[in-house]
């Protein structure tokens, strides 16, 4: 499986990466692994603010439904548009498809997620 | 009469089998006091002949449409019904199977699934339909409660009271979510108040609704209604009686998001109310938010056309607590019959089947006029309209004495409707009976 | 590949002729309004009439039945419809009879509802019934929007919460959901039952009721449903009964005597009502004295001799469906249970559990039973023995079909890993269950021994294993012109 160092988790398998003031969010390989084919993700309007942890979005496969959980509170600035039309993305690139950019609320938020070696233990325990 | 295949003798050979000494073995599980003691307080079984004779003493209690003209609509009518669609309905494998939750063993009630579809949006105008609701009624509730799902700060569903008296109830009662805030706008002269409605509408207003033709029978104008709701964001919802889409304009060219309504007419018997047909269509925008069963075509492992249901995230058995709609058995027999019906009546059939529709409602206010009777309201219509008369209680029982059943009771009034059925003698005669006692 | 039947059009071949008619025949733009009449056209398909019948006839043979051959589809009651009950559904004195005839031309049909409500009422032990409902969801919604009106009567409106096991339809939660309550999950406990503790710890003055299907979706009774009742009732809620699982104890046992306060029964599924392909079913409501008040209007009453409705319920929830409930599917569950009487219907509920656990045994040392001991009218396998050659639930299911068989339900219910739910219902023959078994243990040894067959099934289908991935990523819901 693969968790990259350079960014942030939750428990509900989403990354986040920081740069400056804004947040990308996606879902991570153990996300979409799980949910196998992705088929439709509905995505928030620009300029929505959420707190943290707010469902922003919807991720749905062939069998399953999951709600898209901000890491961080913050505004949507963008929305990663190509994933309306190529959902399959989020299966074949986890970490190349960001859903959405926010514009990070409280960057104490940040603090409250794991990092990716606490993440993979994370996943390990829910494997085993 | 039973139809459990196994004799005793054998129902004894698999107890010793699974190492029971008796059936009742089977149920040590359920505390003895809460047993039925000795039996169910019902009669004793019958044999078919005898069922038979008791079925038919009951049919036989009834007047019928079969043997007595009828004029009564109000949302559900006595349109005729081809041999060939009866016939169709009894293949077993139609009536006997399940939801086609096995595409390989299922493809044919799937492919009748999505014709079924097409032809709902060739009638509607509109991009997708669903496999089918409960009836007109809970299929509007339904769409307004998806409307009012569908938006995050609009809870507020306008409505015209010209819609279906019934519909609205039901409405009401799945407002009981507290999800929906309905607002009735009371008619004026048989149609709707649209200037009323529109001023009703506002930014916290999910959806617009209109009946057409309305309960009434009277054709609406929702131009102005159209355009203040998407001003507002909201979504414009029709309601429709989809024989009149033959020749009226349809949900789409109005600019309606969804429509709705109730498919009896398509083929489907009177059956003292149900099993009917909701049907309900929305632009592909809401292809992934309506509620119910959809069909899609795709292919199979060889490349082969193939039809599965699809866009299942939607639905409870997927979505569960966040499903926002419940739904899971529908009416897909009734959408069969409706899709045989349009097959076997043909584009041309259904205009000249409603047009022959409009022509006697035509000939008969045209009648009731000449003998001297007044007609409730004087706007265009298409099959239906309300006549008025002193005591309509009276004068249903009147016609019912001279062999017809009569109209739908206003308070001064019979709302009267017309099939293809009807004939001119039995329009003279109605025109007569009723010019007798106006 | 068959065509569509748009692909079958023929300009002007449809025959469809209305009678001649002597009236006047305006043109309809001197009686309609421009404004009014339609632009586009339909463009309906035109087909001789033998084309048409040839059509659907065509379809038919590429779909199975409970008349074409053994359907165990778990929880959905596949039973033998009856000849007779279509009869009597199509007789003209109720086919064709409008709503809104006045009761008097109407006596039979009023009698027969009213009668259904009494039966059904004797059968589940409540007190009264509405047959308003058109389906089982639709029930459940009519159920739940009474415990909500009965909350609300008595002005106790912190109960925002129903309570839902986990072994639940999904029907229940997004039932709850639907008429606007949070839903809290019960846990089942290791023997497939709801746990109490965990019961007790969420029941409390928030929770409106609880929504239980017993025998459960894994088959099994819940033992100890008088506690239940108990600690939901104690707590001021409300129980309310899924009925989609009545078989198992019909004529045994009665949801009214567990202590439930409103059911709702599936006429098409115990009743033997046929599903039509997917509808329509009934799903009439019945309720204990407490909520009369709140069922759905009218009610048929009996007056002295003749029958007719009642629509003075102040308190009713109002209306879930139009005129009075799907009527046509009444008559034939009527006719069913006339036909059964008390000791047929007990006889069914009988053979149906004798029927499943017979299977059950027959089929233990082949596939595993997560829950292994004596169930109702069905049962809960898994594809654990077959999973080391690769093989899931989906496979078995697929290689079903090649054999024959409309396949069990599948992934249902969600507590069990790769279920496959059984459910044979009382009218097969122990020659059609043995068959049955020899064929899942030829699956079985196939998993094994040739695996390819299992993978690749369905073979002799008249289509192999569709692409839903693509059909919902990029989804063709209608058919296009070219
Ligand atoms: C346990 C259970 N509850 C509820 C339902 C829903 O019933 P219906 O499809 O009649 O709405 C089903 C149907 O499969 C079921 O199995």
């Amino acid at each position: 499986m693969n968790i990259p160092e350079n960014l942030l988790y939750t428990d509900e398998h989403e990354w986040i990466s920081v740069d400056g003031d804004t947040g990308r969010i996606g879902i991570t390989d153990y996300a979409q692994h799980h949910l196998g084919d992705i088929v439709f993700v509905e995505l928030p309007e620009v300029g929505e603010s959420f707190a943290m942890r707010d469902a922003v979005g919807v991720i749905e496969s062939v069998k399953a439904v999951v709600s898209l959980y901000t890491p961080a509170s913050g505004t949507i600035l963008e929305v990663n548009e190509e994933l309306e039309d190529s959902p399959e993305l989020l299966n074949e690139a986890p970490y190349d498809s960001w859903i959405a950019a926010i514009k990070l609320g409280d960057k104490n938020d940040l603090n409250k997620l794991m990092n990716a070696e606490a993440y993979a233990a994370f996943c390990q325990n829910l494997e085993d | 009469m039973k139809y459990t295949p196994n004799p005793s003798s054998v129902v004894d050979e698999m107890l010793q089998t699974i190492g029971c000494s008796s059936l009742d073995d089977l149920f040590a599980d359920i505390h003895e006091e809460l047993k039925v003691k000795d039996r169910l307080n019902l009669s004793s079984g019958m044999g078919e002949m005898e069922v038979r004779n008791q079925l038919k003493y009951l049919a036989g209690c009834n007047i019928d449409t079969e043997n007595y003209p009828c004029f009564l609509g109000a949302g559900a009518y006595d349109h005729y019904i081809p041999a060939a669609l009866e016939q169709l309905l009894l293949r077993s494998e139609f009536y006997t199977a399940y939801t086609p939750y096995q595409p390989e063993i299922s493809q044919g009630i799937l492919q009748s699934i999505f014709e079924y579809q097409t032809m709902i949006c060739k009638l509607t105008g509109l991009d997708v339909s669903n496999a089918s609701m409960y009836d007109g009624g809970s299929s509007l509730a339904e769409a307004c409660s998806l409307a009012c799902a569908n938006s995050k700060n609009k809870n507020k569903v306008v409505i015209s009271d010209t819609v279906h008296p019934e519909y609205l109830d039901i409405l009401k009662a799945y407002a009981l979510s507290g999800h929906m805030e309905i607002v009735v706008v009371p008619g004026q002269d048989g149609h709707s108040d649209i200037d009323a409605m529109v001023k009703a509408i506002d930014n916290e207003t999910a959806c617009a609704v209109i009946q057409q033709p309305n309960f009434y029978g009277i054709l609406e104008d929702p131009t102005a209604v159209e355009k203040a709701i998407h001003e507002n964001k909201g979504m414009f919802i029709m309601s429709v009686e989809p024989l009149s889409l033959a020749l009226l304009k349809s949900p789409a060219e109005w600019g309606a998001d969804i429509a709705v309504g109730e498919g009896q007419s398509l083929g489907i018997n009177l059956s003292f109310g149900g099993p009917y047909l909701g049907f309900m269509a929305a632009n592909k925008a809401l292809m992934r938010k309506i509620p119910g069963r959809i069909v899609g075509q795709t292919t199979d492992l060889d490349g082969k056309r193939a039809f599965v249901l699809t866009l299942q995230a939607r639905e409870q058995h997927i979505r569960r607590e966040k499903a926002a709609s419940n739904i899971c058995s529908n009416q897909a027999l009734c959408a069969l019959a409706s899709s045989m019906y349009l097959s076997l009546v043909g584009d041309q059939g259904l205009k000249d089947i409603a047009t022959r529709c409009h022509h006697l409602a035509l000939y008969a206010r045209q009648e009731f006029e000449k003998a001297g009777m007044e007609l409730k309201y004087k706007q265009p219509v298409f099959n239906e309209f309300a006549l008025k008369v002193n005591n309509p209680v009276n004068a249903n029982r009147i016609l019912l004495e001279n062999g017809i059943i009569g109209g739908y009771e206003l308070d001064d009034a019979l709302l009267l409707a017309f099939t293809e059925k009807r004939t001119r003698a039995e329009i003279d005669q109605l025109v007569a009976v009723l010019g007798g006692i106006k | 590949m068959p065509k569509l039947i748009f692909e079958k059009h023929v300009n002007n071949s449809n025959p469809f002729t209305l009678p001649t008619c002597d009236i006047p025949l305006p043109e309809l733009s001197e009686t309609i309004p421009a404004q009014f009449l339609r632009n586009e056209s339909i463009a309906l398909p035109e087909l001789s009439e033998v084309e048409a019948v040839r059509h659907f006839t065509e379809l038919s043979t590429r779909a199975y039945g409970v008349d074409s051959g053994f359907y165990p589809l778990g929880s959905c009651t596949m039973k033998y419809n009856p000849k007779i009950n279509e009869w009597a559904a199509r007789l003209p004195g109720f086919a064709g009879l409008h709503p809104y005839q006045s009761e008097d031309t109407v006596q039979g049909a009023l009698q027969l509802y009213y009668e259904m409500q009494e039966m059904l009422a004797e059968i589940v032990g409540m007190d009264a019934f509405s047959l308003q409902p058109a389906a089982g969801a639709h029930g459940e919604m009519t159920g739940i929007m009474m415990i909500k009106a009965y909350h609300q009567y008595r002005k106790d409106y912190k109960r925002t919460k129903i309570m839902v096991p986990d072994s639940a339809h999904g029907t229940n939660p997004a039932t709850a959901n639907v008429i606007g309550y949070e839903v809290i999950e019960i846990k089942s406990n290791e023997r497939g039952l709801v746990d109490l503790e965990d019961l007790r710890t969420k029941m409390n003055d928030e929770v409106a009721g609880l929504m239980l299907t017993n025998p459960n979706t894994l088959g099994l009774f819940e033992e100890d449903i008088q506690e239940i009742a108990a600690i939901v009732h104690d707590g001021g809620g409300l129980l309310y009964y899924d009925g989609a699982n009545l078989n198992g104890i019909l004529g045994v046992a009665r949801p009214g005597d567990m202590g439930f306060d409103v059911v709702h029964v599936n006429l098409h599924k115990t009743f033997s009502t046929p599903h039509g392909g997917g509808g329509p079913g009934s799903g009439p409501v019945g309720v204990k004295s407490t909520l009369i008040d709140f069922l759905p209007k009218p009610v048929v009453v009996k007056k002295g001799d003749t029958y007719g409705f009642n629509y003075n319920l102040p308190l009713s929830i109002g209306k879930v469906k139009n005129f009075y409930g799907n009527f046509g599917v009444i008559i034939k569950a009527y006719t069913y249970i006339k036909s059964l009487g008390a000791e047929g219907l007990k006889e069914a509920g009988q053979h149906a559990v004798l029927n499943a656990n017979y299977l059950r045994h027959q089929l233990r040392d082949d596939f595993n039973i997560p829950i292994d001991r004596l169930c109702k009218h069905e049962f809960v396998l898994n594809s654990k023995k077959q999973s080391d050659y690769g093989v899931t639930t989906l496979d078995i299911a697929k290689r079903l079909i090649d054999y024959g068989y409309h396949p069990p339900t599948i992934y249902f219910p969600l507590i069990i890993n790769e279920a496959m739910m059984i459910e044979p219902t009382e009218t097969e023959s122990k020659e059609r269950l043995d068959e049955f078994v020899d064929v899942m243990k030829a699956i079985a040894r196939e998993s094994a021994q040739e695996t390819e067959k299992v993978l690749n099934a369905p073979q002799n289908a008249v289509i192999k294993r569709v692409d839903e991935v693509t059909a919902a990523r990029k989804p063709i819901v209608k058919w296009e012109a070219p």
